[in-house]
Protein backbone atom coordinates (compact mmCIF):
# COMPACT_ATOMS: atom_id res chain seq x y z
CA UNK A 1 0.00 0.00 0.00
CA UNK A 2 0.85 3.54 -0.85
CA UNK A 3 3.05 4.86 2.12
CA UNK A 4 1.15 8.31 2.39
CA UNK A 5 -2.44 6.16 2.18
CA UNK A 6 -1.48 4.20 4.97
CA UNK A 7 -0.17 7.14 6.87
CA UNK A 8 -3.85 8.76 6.18
CA UNK A 9 -5.41 5.61 7.63
CA UNK A 10 -3.98 6.22 10.45
CA UNK A 11 -5.64 9.32 11.36
CA UNK A 12 -2.36 11.62 10.83
CA UNK A 13 -2.84 15.07 9.60
CA UNK A 14 0.32 16.13 7.66
CA UNK A 15 -0.74 13.47 5.48
CA UNK A 16 -4.13 14.26 5.00
CA UNK A 17 -3.34 17.89 4.92
CA UNK A 18 -0.95 16.79 2.02
CA UNK A 19 -2.78 14.39 0.29
CA UNK A 20 -5.24 17.52 -0.26
CA UNK A 21 -2.77 20.17 -1.65
CA UNK A 22 -2.43 17.33 -3.71
CA UNK A 23 -5.56 16.82 -5.00
CA UNK A 24 -6.37 20.45 -4.85
CA UNK A 25 -2.71 21.06 -7.20
CA UNK A 26 -3.67 18.35 -9.58
CA UNK A 27 -0.74 15.99 -8.85
CA UNK A 28 -1.11 13.17 -11.17
CA UNK A 29 0.69 11.05 -8.13
CA UNK A 30 -2.03 11.77 -5.80
CA UNK A 31 -4.66 9.00 -7.75
CA UNK A 32 -2.61 6.27 -6.46
CA UNK A 33 -3.07 7.32 -2.57
CA UNK A 34 -6.89 7.31 -3.95
CA UNK A 35 -7.43 3.91 -4.86
CA UNK A 36 -5.87 2.83 -1.68
CA UNK A 37 -7.99 4.85 0.31
CA UNK A 38 -11.36 4.11 -2.04
CA UNK A 39 -12.28 0.60 0.00
CA UNK A 40 -12.29 2.32 3.15
CA UNK A 41 -14.58 5.24 1.94
CA UNK A 42 -18.43 5.68 2.22
CA UNK A 43 -18.48 5.70 5.90
CA UNK A 44 -18.82 9.43 7.03
CA UNK A 45 -21.64 11.34 7.13
CA UNK A 46 -21.68 14.40 4.63
CA UNK A 47 -23.51 17.64 5.89
CA UNK A 48 -23.70 20.22 3.10
CA UNK A 49 -23.95 23.80 4.22
CA UNK A 50 -24.58 26.90 1.76
CA UNK A 51 -26.07 30.06 1.63
CA UNK A 52 -25.42 34.00 0.68
CA UNK A 53 -22.21 35.24 2.17
CA UNK A 54 -22.67 36.93 5.78
CA UNK A 55 -25.88 34.73 6.87
CA UNK A 56 -23.20 32.99 9.64
CA UNK A 57 -22.70 29.55 7.89
CA UNK A 58 -18.84 29.31 9.50
CA UNK A 59 -20.80 30.21 12.88
CA UNK A 60 -23.15 27.60 12.68
CA UNK A 61 -20.39 24.77 11.52
CA UNK A 62 -18.82 26.12 14.48
CA UNK A 63 -21.86 25.06 16.59
CA UNK A 64 -22.69 22.25 15.31
CA UNK A 65 -18.66 20.58 15.51
CA UNK A 66 -19.02 21.63 19.31
CA UNK A 67 -22.49 19.69 19.49
CA UNK A 68 -21.30 16.66 17.68
CA UNK A 69 -18.02 16.30 19.56
CA UNK A 70 -20.16 16.12 22.77
CA UNK A 71 -21.52 12.84 21.18
CA UNK A 72 -18.55 12.06 21.15
CA UNK A 73 -18.63 11.81 16.94
CA UNK A 74 -15.42 13.31 15.17
CA UNK A 75 -15.74 15.66 12.50
CA UNK A 76 -14.06 16.87 9.15
CA UNK A 77 -14.51 20.09 7.80
CA UNK A 78 -14.15 21.41 4.43
CA UNK A 79 -14.51 25.26 3.87
CA UNK A 80 -14.85 26.49 0.43
CA UNK A 81 -13.77 30.12 -0.27
CA UNK A 82 -13.96 31.91 -3.89
CA UNK A 83 -10.84 32.45 -5.45
CA UNK A 84 -10.33 35.84 -6.52
CA UNK A 85 -11.03 36.20 -10.77
CA UNK A 86 -8.15 38.39 -10.86
CA UNK A 87 -5.35 37.45 -9.22
CA UNK A 88 -6.37 33.91 -8.82
CA UNK A 89 -5.34 34.06 -4.77
CA UNK A 90 -8.01 34.04 -2.41
CA UNK A 91 -8.55 34.59 1.72
CA UNK A 92 -9.50 31.65 3.40
CA UNK A 93 -11.41 33.09 6.39
CA UNK A 94 -13.53 30.47 7.59
CA UNK A 95 -11.61 29.43 9.98
CA UNK A 96 -11.36 32.09 12.38
CA UNK A 97 -15.02 31.16 13.34
CA UNK A 98 -13.76 27.84 14.00
CA UNK A 99 -10.07 28.14 15.78
CA UNK A 100 -11.90 27.15 19.12
CA UNK A 101 -11.57 23.55 18.12
CA UNK A 102 -8.35 23.57 16.19
CA UNK A 103 -6.69 21.67 19.27
CA UNK A 104 -9.22 19.22 19.39
CA UNK A 105 -7.46 16.03 17.75
CA UNK A 106 -11.51 15.18 16.75
CA UNK A 107 -11.78 17.65 14.48
CA UNK A 108 -9.85 18.15 11.19
CA UNK A 109 -10.62 21.61 9.25
CA UNK A 110 -9.19 22.65 5.91
CA UNK A 111 -10.11 25.83 3.85
CA UNK A 112 -10.29 25.19 0.64
CA UNK A 113 -10.66 28.11 -2.47
CA UNK A 114 -12.56 27.31 -5.55
CA UNK A 115 -9.56 28.36 -7.58
CA UNK A 116 -10.24 28.22 -11.66
CA UNK A 117 -10.11 24.46 -13.16
CA UNK A 118 -12.11 23.45 -15.62
CA UNK A 119 -15.31 22.47 -13.70
CA UNK A 120 -12.84 20.39 -11.08
CA UNK A 121 -14.15 22.12 -8.09
CA UNK A 122 -16.85 19.26 -7.40
CA UNK A 123 -14.24 16.83 -8.13
CA UNK A 124 -11.64 17.70 -6.06
CA UNK A 125 -14.26 18.65 -3.12
CA UNK A 126 -15.40 14.98 -3.58
CA UNK A 127 -12.19 13.40 -3.12
CA UNK A 128 -11.55 15.72 0.09
CA UNK A 129 -14.34 14.34 1.08
CA UNK A 130 -12.98 10.49 0.23
CA UNK A 131 -10.08 11.32 2.34
CA UNK A 132 -11.29 13.13 5.58
CA UNK A 133 -13.94 10.08 5.12
CA UNK A 134 -10.79 7.35 5.15
CA UNK A 135 -8.82 9.35 7.93
CA UNK A 136 -11.86 8.19 9.60
CA UNK A 137 -14.15 11.37 10.27
CA UNK A 138 -18.13 10.17 11.36
CA UNK A 139 -19.35 13.87 10.18
CA UNK A 140 -17.95 15.62 6.82
CA UNK A 141 -19.26 19.27 6.95
CA UNK A 142 -18.52 20.91 3.83
CA UNK A 143 -19.20 24.90 3.84
CA UNK A 144 -19.43 27.02 0.45
CA UNK A 145 -20.87 30.15 -0.45
CA UNK A 146 -24.28 29.57 -2.32
CA UNK A 147 -23.90 31.68 -5.74
CA UNK A 148 -22.93 30.01 -8.40
CA UNK A 149 -23.55 25.98 -9.87
CA UNK A 150 -20.42 25.05 -8.90
CA UNK A 151 -21.26 25.60 -5.49
CA UNK A 152 -24.40 24.11 -5.75
CA UNK A 153 -23.12 21.02 -7.79
CA UNK A 154 -20.22 20.82 -4.47
CA UNK A 155 -23.20 20.47 -2.06
CA UNK A 156 -24.81 17.41 -4.25
CA UNK A 157 -21.87 15.26 -2.81
CA UNK A 158 -23.58 15.95 0.25
CA UNK A 159 -26.38 13.50 1.80
CA UNK A 160 -27.76 16.10 4.02
CA UNK A 161 -28.16 19.76 2.52
CA UNK A 162 -28.26 22.42 4.79
CA UNK A 163 -29.60 26.04 3.52
CA UNK A 164 -28.36 29.06 5.35
CA UNK A 165 -31.01 32.34 4.80
CA UNK A 166 -31.56 35.10 7.10
CA UNK A 167 -34.71 37.74 7.70
CA UNK A 168 -35.04 40.61 5.72
CA UNK A 169 -33.62 39.57 2.99
CA UNK A 170 -36.22 39.23 0.23
CA UNK A 171 -34.61 39.21 -2.65
CA UNK A 172 -31.92 36.71 -1.38
CA UNK A 173 -34.83 33.68 -1.22
CA UNK A 174 -35.82 35.02 -4.62
CA UNK A 175 -32.39 34.05 -5.79
CA UNK A 176 -32.81 30.63 -3.75
CA UNK A 177 -35.82 29.65 -5.15
CA UNK A 178 -34.34 29.78 -9.09
CA UNK A 179 -30.94 28.00 -8.19
CA UNK A 180 -30.29 26.06 -4.95
CA UNK A 181 -34.30 25.90 -3.25
CA UNK A 182 -34.33 22.03 -4.98
CA UNK A 183 -31.04 20.97 -3.40
CA UNK A 184 -32.13 22.30 0.36
CA UNK A 185 -33.20 19.42 2.91
CA UNK A 186 -33.31 21.54 5.99
CA UNK A 187 -33.68 25.15 5.74
CA UNK A 188 -31.69 26.98 8.25
CA UNK A 189 -32.99 30.70 9.50
CA UNK A 190 -30.07 31.76 11.26
CA UNK A 191 -30.11 35.40 13.31
CA UNK A 192 -34.02 34.52 13.65
CA UNK A 193 -34.24 36.86 16.63
CA UNK A 194 -33.59 40.14 13.54
CA UNK A 195 -37.01 41.30 12.30
CA UNK A 196 -38.81 39.58 9.53
CA UNK A 197 -37.90 35.97 10.39
CA UNK A 198 -42.16 34.83 10.22
CA UNK A 199 -42.05 36.42 7.23
CA UNK A 200 -39.19 34.32 6.18
CA UNK A 201 -40.88 31.53 7.71
CA UNK A 202 -43.81 31.68 5.88
CA UNK A 203 -41.73 32.07 2.56
CA UNK A 204 -39.80 29.15 2.63
CA UNK A 205 -42.95 27.23 3.97
CA UNK A 206 -45.32 28.40 0.59
CA UNK A 207 -42.06 28.01 -1.09
CA UNK A 208 -41.86 24.34 0.04
CA UNK A 209 -45.44 23.63 -0.10
CA UNK A 210 -45.29 23.81 -3.75
CA UNK A 211 -43.79 20.64 -3.71
CA UNK A 212 -47.07 18.91 -2.06
CA UNK A 213 -47.02 16.56 -4.56
CA UNK A 214 -43.69 15.51 -4.60
CA UNK A 215 -43.98 15.18 -0.57
CA UNK A 216 -47.23 12.72 -1.18
CA UNK A 217 -45.60 10.68 -3.17
CA UNK A 218 -42.63 9.95 -0.53
CA UNK A 219 -40.39 12.45 -1.04
CA UNK A 220 -38.60 14.08 1.56
CA UNK A 221 -40.54 17.59 2.79
CA UNK A 222 -38.06 19.49 3.84
CA UNK A 223 -37.83 21.40 7.38
CA UNK A 224 -37.19 24.62 8.55
CA UNK A 225 -35.35 25.36 11.41
CA UNK A 226 -35.34 28.97 13.28
CA UNK A 227 -31.70 29.45 14.90
CA UNK A 228 -29.08 32.11 16.28
CA UNK A 229 -26.11 30.25 15.65
CA UNK A 230 -24.24 32.67 17.37
CA UNK A 231 -26.00 31.81 20.92
CA UNK A 232 -25.96 28.25 19.74
CA UNK A 233 -29.60 28.08 19.79
CA UNK A 234 -31.50 26.24 17.19
CA UNK A 235 -28.29 23.54 17.15
CA UNK A 236 -29.53 20.83 18.47
CA UNK A 237 -32.95 20.81 16.72
CA UNK A 238 -30.63 21.25 13.31
CA UNK A 239 -28.99 17.98 14.56
CA UNK A 240 -31.98 16.00 15.05
CA UNK A 241 -33.31 16.74 11.29
CA UNK A 242 -30.33 16.22 10.08
CA UNK A 243 -30.89 12.48 11.89
CA UNK A 244 -34.09 12.49 10.53
CA UNK A 245 -33.37 13.11 7.37
CA UNK A 246 -30.25 10.15 7.53
CA UNK A 247 -33.06 7.18 8.54
CA UNK A 248 -35.30 9.03 5.57
CA UNK A 249 -32.11 8.33 3.10
CA UNK A 250 -30.96 4.90 4.83
CA UNK A 251 -34.94 4.14 4.06
CA UNK A 252 -35.30 5.31 0.61
CA UNK A 253 -32.14 3.91 -0.52
CA UNK A 254 -30.92 1.16 2.39
CA UNK A 255 -27.64 3.13 2.20
CA UNK A 256 -25.29 6.32 2.89
CA UNK A 257 -22.61 5.15 0.62
CA UNK A 258 -22.87 7.91 -2.54
CA UNK A 259 -21.13 5.11 -4.86
CA UNK A 260 -23.92 2.64 -4.14
CA UNK A 261 -26.10 4.48 -6.33
CA UNK A 262 -25.95 4.81 -10.05
CA UNK A 263 -27.03 8.17 -10.60
CA UNK A 264 -24.37 9.71 -8.56
CA UNK A 265 -21.59 7.29 -9.66
CA UNK A 266 -22.63 8.28 -13.23
CA UNK A 267 -22.45 11.96 -12.52
CA UNK A 268 -18.94 11.34 -10.88
CA UNK A 269 -17.22 9.15 -13.92
CA UNK A 270 -18.78 11.93 -16.15
CA UNK A 271 -16.93 14.46 -14.54
CA UNK A 272 -13.64 12.42 -14.15
CA UNK A 273 -14.11 11.00 -17.67
CA UNK A 274 -14.67 15.13 -18.81
CA UNK A 275 -11.37 16.22 -16.81
CA UNK A 276 -9.30 13.45 -18.05
CA UNK A 277 -10.22 14.71 -21.92
CA UNK A 278 -9.70 18.23 -21.13
CA UNK A 279 -6.38 17.56 -19.49
CA UNK A 280 -4.89 15.16 -22.23
CA UNK A 281 -6.29 17.97 -24.78
CA UNK A 282 -6.14 20.71 -23.62
CA UNK A 283 -1.67 19.59 -22.66
CA UNK A 284 -1.13 18.74 -26.11
CA UNK A 285 -2.15 21.72 -27.62
CA UNK A 286 -0.53 23.80 -24.82
CA UNK A 287 2.88 21.88 -25.76
CA UNK A 288 2.59 22.19 -29.60
CA UNK A 289 1.91 25.69 -29.37
CA UNK A 290 -1.48 25.04 -31.29
CA UNK A 291 -4.09 26.70 -28.55
CA UNK A 292 -2.07 29.76 -28.24
CA UNK A 293 -2.02 30.37 -32.24
CA UNK A 294 -5.74 29.49 -32.60
CA UNK A 295 -6.20 32.13 -29.92
CA UNK A 296 -3.85 35.28 -31.51
CA UNK A 297 -5.55 34.37 -34.98
CA UNK A 298 -9.15 35.13 -33.44
CA UNK A 299 -7.25 37.92 -31.71
CA UNK A 300 -6.85 39.35 -34.75
CA UNK A 301 -9.40 38.16 -36.78
CA UNK A 302 -8.18 36.03 -38.58
CA UNK A 303 -10.18 33.00 -38.04
CA UNK A 304 -13.55 32.60 -36.54
CA UNK A 305 -13.67 30.61 -32.52
CA UNK A 306 -15.97 28.26 -33.87
CA UNK A 307 -13.88 27.62 -37.35
CA UNK A 308 -10.62 27.53 -34.68
CA UNK A 309 -11.95 24.94 -32.65
CA UNK A 310 -13.07 22.27 -35.08
CA UNK A 311 -9.46 22.83 -36.93
CA UNK A 312 -8.13 22.37 -33.12
CA UNK A 313 -10.34 18.89 -32.82
CA UNK A 314 -10.06 17.77 -36.46
CA UNK A 315 -6.06 17.04 -35.25
CA UNK B 1 1.63 21.33 -12.72
CA UNK B 2 2.27 24.32 -10.93
CA UNK B 3 1.63 23.85 -7.23
CA UNK B 4 -0.20 27.05 -5.17
CA UNK B 5 1.50 28.83 -2.63
CA UNK B 6 -0.32 28.83 0.53
CA UNK B 7 0.07 31.22 3.46
CA UNK B 8 -0.98 31.89 6.96
CA UNK B 9 -1.79 35.32 8.32
CA UNK B 10 -1.75 34.50 12.36
CA UNK B 11 -2.23 37.20 15.38
CA UNK B 12 -1.02 35.69 18.27
CA UNK B 13 -1.66 36.38 21.80
CA UNK B 14 -3.63 39.67 22.96
CA UNK B 15 -2.79 41.69 20.78
CA UNK B 16 -6.13 43.28 19.11
CA UNK B 17 -5.03 45.13 15.99
CA UNK B 18 -5.41 43.35 13.20
CA UNK B 19 -5.79 45.82 10.56
CA UNK B 20 -2.09 45.51 9.28
CA UNK B 21 -2.53 41.48 9.49
CA UNK B 22 -5.74 42.04 6.98
CA UNK B 23 -4.28 44.34 4.89
CA UNK B 24 -1.29 41.93 4.98
CA UNK B 25 -3.45 39.07 3.60
CA UNK B 26 -5.19 41.06 1.32
CA UNK B 27 -2.00 41.80 -0.36
CA UNK B 28 -0.66 38.18 -0.71
CA UNK B 29 -4.62 37.20 -1.95
CA UNK B 30 -3.55 39.94 -4.84
CA UNK B 31 -0.25 38.55 -5.59
CA UNK B 32 -2.16 35.05 -6.31
CA UNK B 33 -1.50 33.03 -3.46
CA UNK B 34 -3.91 31.59 -1.31
CA UNK B 35 -4.61 32.99 2.26
CA UNK B 36 -5.83 31.04 5.65
CA UNK B 37 -6.43 33.82 8.12
CA UNK B 38 -6.82 32.73 11.62
CA UNK B 39 -8.36 35.63 13.24
CA UNK B 40 -7.48 37.53 16.87
CA UNK B 41 -6.60 35.78 20.16
CA UNK B 42 -4.43 32.96 19.13
CA UNK B 43 -2.03 30.71 20.98
CA UNK B 44 0.86 29.92 19.42
CA UNK B 45 -0.27 25.85 19.45
CA UNK B 46 -3.54 26.93 17.70
CA UNK B 47 -1.45 29.02 14.96
CA UNK B 48 0.93 25.59 14.47
CA UNK B 49 -1.97 23.03 14.57
CA UNK B 50 -3.73 24.98 12.06
CA UNK B 51 -0.94 25.73 10.01
CA UNK B 52 -0.33 22.02 9.85
CA UNK B 53 -3.85 21.04 9.11
CA UNK B 54 -3.96 23.45 6.41
CA UNK B 55 -0.45 22.62 4.81
CA UNK B 56 0.52 25.83 4.84
CA UNK B 57 4.23 26.90 3.20
CA UNK B 58 4.37 30.15 5.76
CA UNK B 59 3.50 31.62 8.66
CA UNK B 60 3.23 35.41 8.92
CA UNK B 61 2.86 36.23 12.51
CA UNK B 62 1.86 40.10 13.45
CA UNK B 63 2.46 41.22 16.81
CA UNK B 64 2.52 45.04 17.85
CA UNK B 65 1.57 44.11 21.57
CA UNK B 66 5.13 43.44 22.63
CA UNK B 67 4.84 39.67 23.03
CA UNK B 68 6.78 38.59 20.13
CA UNK B 69 9.58 37.33 21.93
CA UNK B 70 7.55 34.54 23.55
CA UNK B 71 5.11 34.31 21.03
CA UNK B 72 7.19 34.06 18.25
CA UNK B 73 9.46 31.67 19.68
CA UNK B 74 7.04 29.61 20.81
CA UNK B 75 5.40 28.83 17.58
CA UNK B 76 8.95 28.38 16.44
CA UNK B 77 9.32 25.45 18.98
CA UNK B 78 5.90 24.02 18.10
CA UNK B 79 7.32 23.61 14.60
CA UNK B 80 9.80 21.46 15.72
CA UNK B 81 8.07 19.48 18.37
CA UNK B 82 5.92 18.53 15.84
CA UNK B 83 8.65 18.08 13.08
CA UNK B 84 6.90 20.74 10.70
CA UNK B 85 9.80 23.02 10.83
CA UNK B 86 9.94 23.16 7.45
CA UNK B 87 6.72 25.99 7.52
CA UNK B 88 8.84 28.76 7.18
CA UNK B 89 8.03 31.49 10.02
CA UNK B 90 8.04 35.26 9.34
CA UNK B 91 6.86 38.17 11.67
CA UNK B 92 6.10 41.89 11.40
CA UNK B 93 4.96 44.84 13.51
CA UNK B 94 6.35 46.86 15.99
CA UNK B 95 9.53 45.09 16.85
CA UNK B 96 12.57 46.15 18.61
CA UNK B 97 15.92 46.15 16.73
CA UNK B 98 17.51 44.06 19.54
CA UNK B 99 14.81 42.24 19.27
CA UNK B 100 14.87 40.93 15.61
CA UNK B 101 18.59 39.46 15.90
CA UNK B 102 16.99 37.17 18.83
CA UNK B 103 14.14 36.39 16.77
CA UNK B 104 16.26 35.38 13.77
CA UNK B 105 18.95 33.38 15.15
CA UNK B 106 15.56 31.41 16.88
CA UNK B 107 14.70 30.53 13.62
CA UNK B 108 12.14 33.33 12.48
CA UNK B 109 13.61 33.90 8.53
CA UNK B 110 11.76 37.39 8.37
CA UNK B 111 10.76 40.48 10.09
CA UNK B 112 8.93 43.40 8.41
CA UNK B 113 8.50 46.48 10.64
CA UNK B 114 6.63 49.49 10.41
CA UNK B 115 7.65 51.57 7.14
CA UNK B 116 8.40 48.50 4.43
CA UNK B 117 6.21 48.12 1.66
CA UNK B 118 3.55 45.85 0.68
CA UNK B 119 5.44 45.62 -2.73
CA UNK B 120 8.98 44.47 -0.85
CA UNK B 121 6.77 41.69 1.01
CA UNK B 122 4.69 40.43 -1.25
CA UNK B 123 8.66 40.47 -3.37
CA UNK B 124 10.54 38.81 0.12
CA UNK B 125 7.89 35.98 -0.31
CA UNK B 126 7.89 35.65 -3.88
CA UNK B 127 11.96 34.69 -3.36
CA UNK B 128 12.18 33.21 -0.72
CA UNK B 129 8.80 30.96 -0.22
CA UNK B 130 8.62 27.90 -2.25
CA UNK B 131 5.97 25.23 -2.28
CA UNK B 132 7.05 22.37 0.03
CA UNK B 133 6.99 19.68 -2.61
CA UNK B 134 7.77 16.36 -1.18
Amino acid sequence: MNELAKKVLAGDVRSVARVIRNIDDGIPSVKDVLIDLYPHTGRAYVIGITGAPGVGKSTLVDQMIAHLRKKNKTVGVLAVDPTSPFSGGAILGDRIRMQRHSLDEGVYIRSMATRGHFGGLTQSTRTAIDVLDAMGKDYILVETVGVGQDEVDIVKNAHTTVIVVIPGMGDDIQAIKAGILEVGDIFVINKSDREGSDKTLGDLKLMIAMDQKKHDEGGWKPEIIKAQAVFDKGIDDLLVEIDNHRDFIIKAKGDIHPRRQPKKVREELIEMIKIQIMTQIMNKLTRTGKFEKAVAMIVKGEIDPYTACEDLFSD
Amino acid sequence: MKRKLRLMVAKPGLDGHDRGARIIARAYRDAGYEVVYTGLHQTPEEIVEAAIQEDVDMIGLSSLAGAHKYLFLRVIELLKEKDADDIVVCGGGIIPDEDIMILKQAGVKEIFTPGTTLDEIVKWVEDNIHPRID
